[in-house]
């Protein structure tokens, strides 16, 4: 699913947040992204999400080099691509409902279709009810739940999240990663950067550690994760 | 995407705009208004030359000929000549104005009537009105009609009276020329109105840009709304354009009946005509497309989705 060859990148102000980084993603994988702040976690999601491109080396997503994407094909490659922010930049003028419509709607999918597809997502994240309410009316997990619900609602067959624990005690934090398995479990590919390394230990996924710039494969040293889970 | 689905998309689009447009009545009054005083001035000036055309009853293209005998010619053969001249392919009508007629006239209108009692004899010569045909008033047929009437030994002078046709002409064709420049310029200020007013909104909406973008809202989509809010902008600004000259044209009506009927002729004001009203909501529509869609161009591209 993400193919990581040799990757490295350096940001216009000079600082080169990924060296030669090379892994891979399997379809149907959850793997989880650790490693202090700043050592580069974000920049993996980022060049995943095409939100940047690699200054060197070749990232491949669903088979598509990112670096030779058209612009006017980005807005598709994002459609397959669903994401999920600490800080959930969900709409704040807008209710739930139309925060988790948004990617339905800019896909063009008929009024009908959209509100069956959101209510189906709210259920998953446990928010049918709440589609009325304003982001700022519900409690922190919740508005996570909700980003997490628009990253599903379009059924993609990649999700990736940037410290989506962040903001959230212990007890909401696993709930969130119970959620993400849940994905995981229906044949989605889930890669979860955090530096929460309790919750990490807790699922026993594989796991990447980036330290400056560098990517340790943590699965290499012991059998691949999603053997030993199952 | 069905065509069904792209209705209802620029639906969604148009609603929200109108919504959003609703949301902030204050600014959105006061752009109106400025789009709409600009628009009603190029307006109002071409309704101006319309009436003025009007209002000399089209004078423009009354070319006429004074033909002046000489004093001794007497009454039988001016009226002998005259029906020489009907017989003419290129005359129209030929009008004789005897000196007598034309002193009792002169007697009526100048207020000389008591110093005109005074002359022995009548000093005005007999005189032929000639109005040329419709196809025969190019410069060079009234010279050629001219040169006929001045070849007569009994005519002492042929006027042609084309000086003060072609002032008003000239007149008109100034004010056009200005109508076309204040057009332009107006115009212009209406597309940096919009323009602005759409950066503006850009600015405002930058976060929910860029979550758009991210979820995968393409440039079209992105640039749909403010594309409708332009044109909204636009079209609401050319509708007030047109309720300020309608206003004015009512309030300046009656005056003007009066000032007609002192000059003695019977002409009234005339409104904005639908071709007119078409032209103008066209043209606010498409100057508040065209304002946004530049500025959309020249703003959106650099809202990009960071992480």
């Amino acid at each position: 699913m993400i193919v990581f060859d040799h990757v490295s990148k350096r940001y216009p102000n000079g600082r080169e947040a990924l060296t030669s980084a090379t892994f891979e993603i399997d379809t149907g994988e959850m793997v989880f992204l650790t490693g202090r702040s700043g050592a580069g976690k974000s920049t993996v999601l980022k060049l995943i999400a095409l939100l940047e491109r690699p200054t060197r080396g070749t990232v491949l997503v669903s088979g598509r080099n990112t670096s030779s994407l058209k612009s006017r094909h980005i807005p598709l490659f994002r459609r397959q691509v669903g994401v999920v922010f600490q800080d959930h930049r969900l709409l704040a003028d807008r209710p739930v409902f139309d925060n988790v419509a948004l990617p339905l709607v800019v896909a063009g999918m008929s009024l009908k279709e959209v509100d069956k597809r959101v209510r189906a997502a709210l259920d998953q994240v446990g928010l049918l009810g709440k589609e009325r309410m304003l982001p700022m009316e519900l409690s922190v997990g919740e508005q996570q739940r909700v980003g997490i619900a628009r990253a599903v609602v379009s059924k993609p067959p990649l999700l990736i999240a940037d410290e989506p624990t962040g903001n959230l005690d212990p007890d909401l934090a696993l709930e969130i990663m119970r959620l993400f398995r849940r994905f995981q479990d229906v044949g989605v590919t889930v890669v979860v950067a955090t530096h929460d390394l309790h919750v990490v230990r807790e699922f026993g996924q594989r796991e990447l550690v980036i330290e400056n710039g560098q990517i340790h494969d943590e699965a290499a040293d012991h059998l691949p994760s999603v053997i030993a889970v199952r | 995407m069905s065509l069904a689905v792209a209705g209802t998309r620029h639906l969604q689009a148009l609603i929200g705009s109108l919504g959003r447009l609703a949301r902030n009545p204050f600014s959105t009054t006061l752009t109106l208004l400025v789009i709409g005083l600009a628009l009603s001035l190029p307006t109002g000036l071409r309704l101006f030359i319309l009436n003025a055309q009007l209002a000399t009853g089209g004078f423009p293209n009354a070319v006429d000929l004074s033909v002046y005998f000489k004093t001794d010619v007497p009454l039988a053969k001016a009226q002998q000549l005259a029906r020489n001249a009907r017989e003419r392919a290129d005359v129209a009508s030929v009008e004789l104005i005897s000196s007598d007629k034309a002193m009792e006239e002169f007697r009526n209108y100048s207020g000389f009537g008591a110093a005109l009692d005074t002359l022995k004899e009548n000093p005005l010569p007999h005189t032929l009105r000639v109005l040329p045909r419709s196809d025969a008033q190019s410069p060079a047929s009234v010279e050629a009609l001219r040169r006929y009437f001045a070849a007569w030994p009994e005519v002492d002078i042929v006027q042609v009276d084309t000086d003060w046709v072609k002032r008003f002409n000239a007149i008109i064709d100034v004010v056009q020329r200005l109508l076309a420049i204040v057009a332009i310029l107006l115009g212009a200020g209406v597309l940096a109105v919009i323009f602005n007013t759409t950066r503006l909104e850009i600015l405002n909406r930058r976060s929910e840009i860029e979550v758009t973008k991210l979820v995968g809202g393409s440039n079209a989509f992105v640039r749909r709304p403010f594309l409708y809010t332009g044109a909204l902008y636009g079209l609401g600004g050319a509708l007030l354009a047109w309720a300020i000259v309608e206003i004015a044209v009512l309030v300046l009506a009656q005056s003007i009946d009066t000032l007609a009927a002192l000059y003695g002729t019977r002409f009234s004001l005339q409104g904005p005509s639908a071709r007119d009203v078409g032209i103008l909501l066209a043209a606010g529509f498409a100057l508040g497309w065209l304002g946004a869609w530049i500025s959309a161009a020249r703003h959106l591209w650099r809202i990009e989705p960071r992480a």
